[in-house]
């Protein structure tokens, strides 16, 4: 490997301190380091316990919040210095958020317009409002949506799979080469889920954009990713090739967890007759 | 639990139209059954369960129908023929309600701690010493710890804020419980815990669950009856096996064919096309612009939710009673 | 979306109903002073000490002031004296909390422990120090500037708490990632959530700088030749007004400045329920 990687992350941990007279704390994430190569994109899954630190990992990887141990660096450059307004725009232009909760991802009390209108502005340096508006549509055509329908829409008038695809339409206007998605598909259905990750896939290919996907639907992931790390109480306990590991997990947590997912034939539903 | 029928239309005045997201809906959940309700993002999972928990609040206004609940301590009950103190006092202790944005539940500036003394210790009559106790255990049942009780919302993972929100619902052991996709943020291992403790509470009342998801994997594993919604309908209801095996609607055939698995990367694609607005259904069969055996008949004329076996109501013209 | 608000609340509540009636009949008699006959400063323009009556509607003073009119133009003078105040000391608390709790870190805790002291300063005294130190410089404008910095400490500390788990949500983050600057994030995303506060906050800081610079007036550690409802009552009381039983120019404020009192009280305890951001979006017919 000789090129810098796209995002590089060594030894990387996170502890929380909360409570002021408690002092309780918590290891979110501890020693993980993966990375992302440059000239080739991928889908990167991340899979793990609830509460293992995935989201923590997200959070860090975007520069919301630091790491306490390790480095994080986003083309060879260290997080920690990207610090001025201007870097950071440059940071946001290239690495993107897709978050968990659709109903929480937009501000409730204003409309979602707003959100898509402001990348195109500040990121994708669109000057006129028809540029704006063009930009946004094209986005949202992407992911299946129009402007027509979200426009003048705030957040409690769109059902979560119309919220999500938003999302994903205001990550992609300024044309990231990263995009950070945590939980992306859980809260929409299965046709969707699969128009999601067929777009993460047209994503990658076409676009050559590398995808850090973060769920819990195994099956996705499969269909999906090219390599997977699975974490439990903030440390990966696997990693490898998505396929291989999906198939054939070794560690005793990715047993169990490919053990217990659910799928249509393992139907036990049905069996009990209503009594009324 | 009989005769749930309801119809309702939401309408938004700000834009000046009606949004039908639910419209004429007639079911029933049996007592000790668990049924489960699917189908597509905005095709109004949400909504009817709203107006069926009257949750509702503007813009979203109950048009028609009614929804009629059979307690077992307090008899029939028709739910919109309620004073509101007494729609309070059914409230989590016979009725309660996960909902979807279940954040919004939790006070995000107080401790989960004092979430769970406003909702469910007034009504469930212990002495602190042992409420305390059985939140713990039942938290335990969850996979969560009890120091999730001292945490302020924020601080908690997505899942754990999701099954903080599940144990509210279920730890006064309502007689029927509805629930819009409690599972979605959980991992497979927790999921699957989660699912069995609703069964087992579910048993152990002989209570009823209405248990909303587009999970089919998860209807799979945990309800008895299924009914599947398109664009504000019913199109297709029966045993939650029967459903799976032999799904005779289009919509729902699509929907079980398209769930990818471990161990099969083939190509699946997700439905061609956009669901329909609800503002401006398309007339007739509300599938047919997408639907893959669309006749001439299906854009003119609704079908109707028919019989097609025991238990079994198909809505489409393509499905003739006796068929299949 | 404001004026339905309005609509609804006037026909529902009835303390919020009562409350508008009086602060507007406050107002009411302080827009009527543009039209007054007299130059307010001036004195002896009318015969002293005349009862009520058909002559003068609330009668006259020992220092020839018609008490009508001259009430007119001291209401006008205290309420804009106690708008000076609110909305000087909301625009500090608002920058202080909003900033505060959404960049946190060092200005967080420079901001914090500017505030705290602000917080336990002993207010009456410094005023009156105040007055004391600046003695004929006191102007009105000064004193509204003055208070207005000691009223601001406690509401910024409110707001910034609100603005803390504001941060924490995703929808900021959705707005950082959109490019959206620091100013945009506050003044548009948060702004919206600490409003309610802040609007039921300023008519208690109304009621409060008024009553303040009532007190400050009676006492006469003010500029009392700017004619106030406070200063109105202070030279009643050097003129010995009610052993002279020239009551009808005491009593005239006073009734007045209780109306304003519970008038606003009345529409910031109803206003101030009515506006929670949780409930905000759809609550009318709600529960009816
Ligand atoms: N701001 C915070 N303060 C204190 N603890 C926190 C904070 N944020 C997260 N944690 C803790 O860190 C741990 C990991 O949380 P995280 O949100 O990263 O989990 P996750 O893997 O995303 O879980 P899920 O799948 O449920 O979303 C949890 O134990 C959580 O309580
Ligand atoms: N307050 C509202 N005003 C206008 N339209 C609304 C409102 N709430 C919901 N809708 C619309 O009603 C339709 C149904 O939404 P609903 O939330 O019930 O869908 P859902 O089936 O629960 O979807 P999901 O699986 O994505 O949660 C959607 O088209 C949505 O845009
Ligand atoms: S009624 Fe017609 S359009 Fe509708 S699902 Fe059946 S065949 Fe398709
Ligand atoms: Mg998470
Ligand atoms: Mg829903």
């Amino acid at each position: 490997m000789t090129a810098t990687p796209l995002l590089e992350l060594r030894d990387v941990g996170r502890t929380f301190s909360s409570g002021v007279f408690s002092r309780r704390r918590v290891r979110a994430v501890a020693g993980v380091s993966f990375a992302l190569e440059a000239g080739r994109p991928e889908v990167f899954a991340v899979i793990g316990e609830s509460g293992s630190g995935k989201t923590t990992l997200a959070r860090m990887i975007l520069g919301a919040i630091s790491a306490t141990e390790g480095a994080i660096l986003f083309r060879g450059r260290d997080l920690r210095s990207v610090r001025s307004h201007r870097d950071r725009l440059g940071f946001m232009r290239a690495v993107q958020p897709i978050f968990q909760n659709p109903f929480e991802a937009f501000n409730p009390l204003k409309r979602v317009d707003r959100y898509l209108f402001a990348s195109a502005h500040r990121l994708a340096a669109a000057a006129s409002k028809a540029e704006v508006e063009r930009l946004a549509d094209t986005a949202l055509h992407q992911v299946g949506l129009s402007l027509a329908e979200v426009s003048g829409r705030f957040p409690h008038e769109l059902s979560g799979g119309q919220l999500q695809r938003t999302a994903i339409a205001r990550a992609l206007i300024s044309r990231p080469s990263l995009i950070v998605a945590d939980e992306p598909v859980s809260m929409i259905d299965a046709s969707l889920r699969m128009t999601v990750t067929n777009l993460f896939r047209s994503l990658r290919d076409e676009l050559g954009v590398s995808i850090v996907y973060i769920t819990h639907d195994l099956a996705t992931a499969y269909y999906v990713s090219d390599r997977i790390i699975i974490m439990r109480k903030g440390e990966v306990v696997e990693r490898g090739e998505a396929a291989e590991v999906l198939r054939a997990p070794q560690h005793p947590y990715s047993v169990l967890l490919k053990e217990s997912v659910l799928s249509i034939d393992s139907s036990n539903g049905g069996d009990a007759i209503p009594s009324r | 639990m009989r005769d749930l029928h309801a119809h309702y239309r939401v309408s938004n005045f700000g834009i000046r139209r009606d949004v039908r997201a639910v419209d004429g809906i007639s079911l029933e959940v049996g007592r000790n059954e668990i049924y489960g309700l699917a189908g597509e993002s905005s095709s109004g999972k949400s909504t009817l369960v709203k107006t069926i928990a009257r949750a509702i609040r503007p813009p979203l206004f109950h048009v028609g129908g009614d929804v009629t609940f059979d307690f077992r301590s307090t008899g029939r009950v028709s739910l919109y023929d309620l004073p509101a103190d007494e729609l309070a006092r059914l409230r989590w202790r016979h009725l309660s309600y996960i909902m979807q944005a279940s954040m919004s539940v939790l006070n995000p500036v107080r401790r989960v701690r004092h979430s769970f003394m406003d909702f469910a210790f007034r009504h469930i009559g212990m002495r602190p010493p042992e409420f305390w106790a059985l939140v713990a255990e039942h938290l335990g049942r969850l996979h969560l710890s009890a120091t999730v009780l001292d945490s302020y919302p924020h601080e908690l993972s997505g899942g754990m804020r999701q099954r903080v929100t599940i144990a509210l619902a279920t730890i006064c052991r309502p007689d029927f419980v509805i629930a819009d996709e409690p599972t979605t943020a959980l991992d497979v291992v927790v999921q699957k815990s989660v699912l069995e403790m609703i069964r087992e509470v579910q048993q152990q009342m002989a209570s009823s669950v209405l248990f909303v998801t587009h999970d089919m994997s998860v209807h799979a594993y945990l309800t008895d009856r299924l009914g599947i919604m398109y664009a504000g309908r019913l199109v297709e209801e029966g045993p939650t096996r029967q459903i799976l095996r032999r799904a005779q609607h289009p919509y729902t055939q699509h929907l079980v064919a398209s769930l990818p698995r471990i161990g099969d990367r083939t190509e699946r694609r997700g439905l061609e096309g956009r669901p329909p607005s609800l503002a401006a259904p398309p007339p007739g069969c509300r599938f047919h612009p997408r639907c893959p055996l669309a006749m001439p008949v299906c854009s003119q004329e609704a079908p109707p939710l028919v019989n097609i076996a025991a238990n079994h109501r198909v809505a489409c013209h393509a499905v003739k009673g006796g068929a299949a | 979306m404001i004026l339905p608000v309005i609509g609804d609340l006037l026909r529902v509540n009835r303390e919020f109903a009562l409350g508008i009636v009086m602060t507007g009949i406050a107002v009411a008699v302080a827009l009527a002073s543009f039209f007054s006959p007299y130059p307010p400063l001036d004195v002896y323009v009318v015969p002293p000490d005349v009862p009520p009556g058909e002559a003068f509607l609330l009668g006259t003073t020992s220092r020839g002031q018609d008490v009508f009119w001259q009430l007119t133009e001291a209401t006008r003078n205290t309420l804009l004296f106690g708008i000076a105040v609110a909305a000087i000391s909301r625009v500090i608390a608002l920058t202080v909390g909003l900033l505060a709790g959404y960049l946190g870190g060092v200005v967080d805790r420079v901001l914090m422990s500017i505030n705290d002291t602000f917080m336990v300063v002993p207010l009456f005294p410094i005023l009156v120090l105040f007055y004391f130190v600046m003695r004929d410089r006191m102007s009105w404008a000064m004193l509204a500037l003055v208070m207005a910095s000691l009223g601001w400490a406690y509401d910024a500390r409110l707001i910034r708490s609100v603005a803390m788990s504001l941060k924490s949500r995703e929808f900021t983050q959705q707005a950082v990632f959109s490019g959206m600057t620091t100013r945009q994030i506050v003044t548009q995303e948060h702004l919206p959530y600490v409003l309610p506060i802040v609007f039921s906050t300023t008519l208690n800081n109304l009621n409060w700088s008024i009553g303040l610079e009532v007190t400050l007036s009676v006492l006469g550690f003010t500029d009392v030749n700017t004619p106030t409802i406070g200063g109105m009552v202070y030279w009643a009381n050097q003129h010995t007004a009610m052993v002279a039983g020239v009551w009808w120019w005491i009593a005239a404020p006073v009734v007045l400045i209780a109306t304003l009192f519970i008038g606003l009280f009345l529409v910031a305890a109803s206003v101030s329920e009515y506006i929670d951001p949780r409930s905000r979006l759809g609550r009318i017919g709600a529960d009816k």
